[in-house]
């Protein structure tokens, strides 16, 4: 069993309010590291086997059809260990 | 004259929206977002609420529901849709419509009867008001921000496609204030505030809201 990661991000230029509300509250909480923060999601995907290059260009259309809007997010695929 | 509005599991305001099309003087006809099947309605709304319990993203789901196929086809034939709301959300996701509603400014759920500018009065859904008409309709949601690259920004108001725009406070943070957007052929038409619920002064801010639905009777007597 392979587990088949897809990130999506809103693109640099859209605002995230979710994000700059977190952002705002890490140094509430005594976290001054963050000099911004930046919100998306995770989706993983289980699939039987070693995932082949077909079905990593499918999860790729599907990530592009359904899981992000391209219009305002970005995606990227990628196996995990 | 029939009007069809569309029931998605979690649509909340399509029963205001047939009030509505009965007030302005049509049928209204129950669609259902399971069956692909019009019915041989004139003219179509997507009503606002959580479709799919907004999951995903706003719209996102609903986009791929089988009664969209059919409306996706019959709007690029020129059929009048309007999306209210969830309604928006959803011609956006269909690519109907460009650009894209995301989370308002301030994270706020918002619910305020807002002033509105109606900036396009050549579409089939705002041909009843006049020219830079003001009126005040409600606007609830929470993700409202209308987004979209510069150049799509550029060409929607190059073409006259804002057809309503925020006047006071800026609610939501949407781009150049847009409160609605139409396709270039006019048929289209998203609009985040809903003129359904401010169709007599009964039970809404004004009856402002049913110059909308008047609109597209005028549209398709006149064809």
């Amino acid at each position: 069993m392979a587990k088949i990661v897809v990130d999506v991000m809103l693109k640099p230029e859209i605002l995230d309010p979710q994000g700059q509300a977190i952002g705002a509250a890490l140094p509430r909480l005594g976290f001054s590291f963050a000099k911004s923060v930046r919100q998306g999601k995770r989706f993983e995907i289980e699939i039987e086997g070693e995932p082949t290059q077909a079905q990593l260009d499918e999860v790729a259309r599907a990530a592009e059809t359904v899981l992000a809007n391209p219009v305002i997010e970005n995606f990227s695929v990628r196996v995990e260990k | 004259m029939k009007v069809g509005v569309v029931t998605f599991p979690g649509s909340l305001d399509d029963h205001d929206a047939a009030r509505a099309v009965r007030a302005a003087g049509a049928e209204s006809v129950a669609l259902w977002h399971a069956d692909a099947d019009l019915h041989g309605v004139d003219a179509v709304i997507l009503p606002g609420g959580f479709s799919y319990g907004d999951y995903l993203r706003c719209g996102a789901i609903s986009r791929f529901a089988p009664v969209m196929t059919s409306i996706i086809e019959e709007a690029n034939n020129g059929m009048p849709v309007l999306g209210i709301c969830n309604g928006f959300q959803v011609l956006c996701e269909s690519h109907l419509l460009p650009g894209a509603l995301t989370r308002n400014q301030g994270l706020h759920f918002l619910c305020t009867d807002q002033l509105l500018r109606i900036e396009n009065t050549n579409t089939a859904w705002t041909s009843s008001f006049s020219p830079g008409a003001e009126i005040v309709i409600p606007l609830k949601n929470g993700e409202g921000s209308y987004q979209c690259d510069d150049a799509t920004l550029e060409m929607l108001e190059k073409d006259g496609r804002v057809i309503a725009r925020y006047l006071g406070q800026d609610p939501n943070g949407s781009r150049n204030r847009i409160a609605g957007i139409s396709n270039a052929r006019g048929n289209v038409v998203g609009l985040m505030p809903h003129p359904e619920h401010a169709i007599d002064s009964l039970t809404g801010p004004s009856a402002n809201g049913l110059s909308f639905f008047t609109s597209v009777l005028t549209q398709m007597v006149g064809k």
